[in-house]
């Protein structure tokens, strides 16, 4: 099965870490790769910027409305995600627990809707 | 055969063999809709067939082998739909091989396919709130009325819970499996802890008429005993099946004639079911043996110890303060603390459980529980301060929720 997992933390939080808190957490996120790119469990995944450089579009009647920023106002913003392919949700967890930012922020699992299935 | 005397054959079996039947439809299936929609079938063609012809010698194998026959005639009814008529018997050999594996997992049905299912049933990807009602119905065959009148739920309430539940595992991938050992920890409490809440409402009802029902403790207890069976090494298991033979062991005493409760100093030992008793210390020993002590290994001696005394008097008090010191240390409760404290009063005096009381009174957990004010107007009472007394109890009334506590508290408050 294929799984998206939405990482979600503290934006504010994490653009105040020192430059070896930022270090720490990039390293951590190295050896995630390691430990996971040879599996072939994470096909794909990227980092997003933060939500100042977001933009929220709406097509209303025919008409796009585009506005600055992000969807919804929270405290913790999506800001990575990773696709995960995995026999089951117990397979799935094992590896988003793993992900660096699973200890300060959530990541949230959700299992795709293949085409298959519609 | 009478139709009464072919019923009660089919319920006896229906009981027993459910949850073996089920578990194995469900893992073959990958799917729990059908598995019960199968067994309802075998259930109702049961009824009709053992009134005619009486009940088969196995009746066991016969309704696990019609439920089968019902899931492929499910099954293939369902494929028929899909693919279309047409196009079935054009494929034929290829469309009924789905049919044949699920026929080979049948028959290739493993005896652990039960720890599977409420393991699966318990999953903490699943809605703690789900995970009762889950386990009753899929591993009991409880209907979802009956649970639902068990747990004072709305039946509606209760069947989308369940309808969300069964959507959940098989949308998200929830596996039907016995965790690996390291998850074990994480994974095992949960449905400990489903099995003692069915026991609960079960033993000691939350609320409504009736103080004790006691088909849910027993329901509780089998499948306590289930667990015990597949995983004779886990002392938890154990211990869980220990407490619950030890409590149950009371219930005929527990309970008077008239419906009202009789606390334990009060109750005739003599209706004790000392089988229960043997059976339940019995399995203390072994759990306590395995060196990895658990709260509800802990419960069950403390149990133990209250089985083994004559009466309140010969209980050994300062033995039972010490247990409850060992499981505020493994878990800690303000419950737990509030029990300790009755211990307390019995091992010194009621002044040393008033003390006690008081400061576990202090995090303010227990301001709304009637035993906490019940417990303490019993402590006053005994030290003859009679009118805080009759204010705790007043309380203790205001707040309890089944009739018979109400009763007991209501006698208390009567000159």
């Amino acid at each position: 099965m294929r799984y998206v997992a939405l990482i979600y933390s503290d934006e504010a939080a994490e653009a105040d870490m020192s430059p070896e808190e930022t270090g720490a957490l990039m390293s951590a996120y190295g050896k995630f790769h390691e430990e996971f790119d040879p599996t072939g469990m994470i096909p794909e995944g990227a980092r997003l910027r933060p939500t100042g450089s977001a933009t929220s579009i709406r097509v209303r009647n025919g008409e796009t409305v585009t506005t600055d920023g992000p969807f919804a106002e929270t405290k913790e913003h999506l800001g990575g995600f990773y696709m995960i392919e995995a026999p089951d949700l117990d397979a799935a967890i094992a590896v988003a627990a793993k992900i660096p930012t699973a200890r300060t922020g959530t990541v949230e699992l959700r299992p795709v809707w293949e085409m298959e299935d519609m | 055969m009478t139709e009464a005397a072919s019923e009660r054959a089919v319920e006896a079996v229906f009981r027993e063999e459910y949850g073996r039947i089920s578990a194995s439809l469900i893992r073959a299936l990958g799917d729990f809709d059908t598995a019960e929609e199968a067994l309802q079938d075998a259930f109702t063609e049961a009824l009709e067939q053992w009134r005619r012809d009486g009940v088969p010698r196995n009746p066991a194998a016969w309704l696990t082998h019609v439920a089968r026959r019902r899931a492929v005639d499910r099954l293939r009814r369902a494929q028929v739909r899909d693919r279309g008529a047409a196009e079935l018997r054009e494929r034929a050999p290829a469309a009924d091989a789905p049919i044949e594996r699920l026929e080979a997992m049948l028959d290739s049905s493993v005896e652990d396919d039960r720890l599977r299912l409420i393991f699966t049933c318990c999953h903490p990807a699943l809605s703690p709130e789900a995970h009762v009602p889950l386990t009753l119905r899929s591993l009991c065959g409880l209907q979802t009325a009956e649970i639902a009148r068990a747990f004072l739920v709305p039946e509606a309430t209760l069947a989308q819970r369940l309808v969300r539940a069964k959507k959940k595992i098989r949308e998200a991938g929830v596996p039907y499996r016995v965790p690996p050992d390291h998850l074990l920890p994480e994974r095992l409490p949960s449905v400990l802890a489903a099995c003692y809440l069915v026991f609960n409402e079960g033993y000691s009802a939350t609320s409504g008429p009736a103080l004790v029902r006691t088909d849910l403790a027993r329901e509780a207890i089998r499948l306590a005993r289930l667990l015990v069976e597949l995983m004779p090494d886990e002392p938890e298991a154990l211990g869980l099946l220990a407490l619950m033979r030890l409590q149950h062991s009371r219930s005929a005493a527990r309970v008077s004639g008239t419906g009202e409760l009789v606390l334990l100093a009060d109750q005739d030992r003599a209706l004790w079911d000392s089988a229960a008793i043997a059976e339940g210390r019995e399995l203390v020993e072994r759990a306590l043996r395995m060196q990895r002590p658990g709260p509800y290994q802990i419960q069950a001696a403390i149990a133990a110890v209250h089985s083994e005394s004559t009466s309140e008097a010969d209980t050994d008090w300062p033995q039972i303060v010490r247990l409850y010191d060992e499981l505020l240390r493994l878990k800690p409760s303000p419950v737990v603390a509030l029990n300790r404290a009755v211990a307390v009063a019995m091992a010194e005096d009621a002044g040393a459980g008033l003390e006690a009381l008081a400061a576990v009174a202090e995090s303010g957990a227990l301001e709304e529980y009637h035993l906490y004010h019940a417990t303490r107007a019993d402590f006053l009472r005994r030290m003859g301060r009679a009118a805080e007394a009759r204010a705790a109890y007043t309380r203790a009334l205001e707040l309890a929720r089944t009739e018979a506590e109400r009763a007991f508290l209501r006698g208390r408050l009567s000159p």
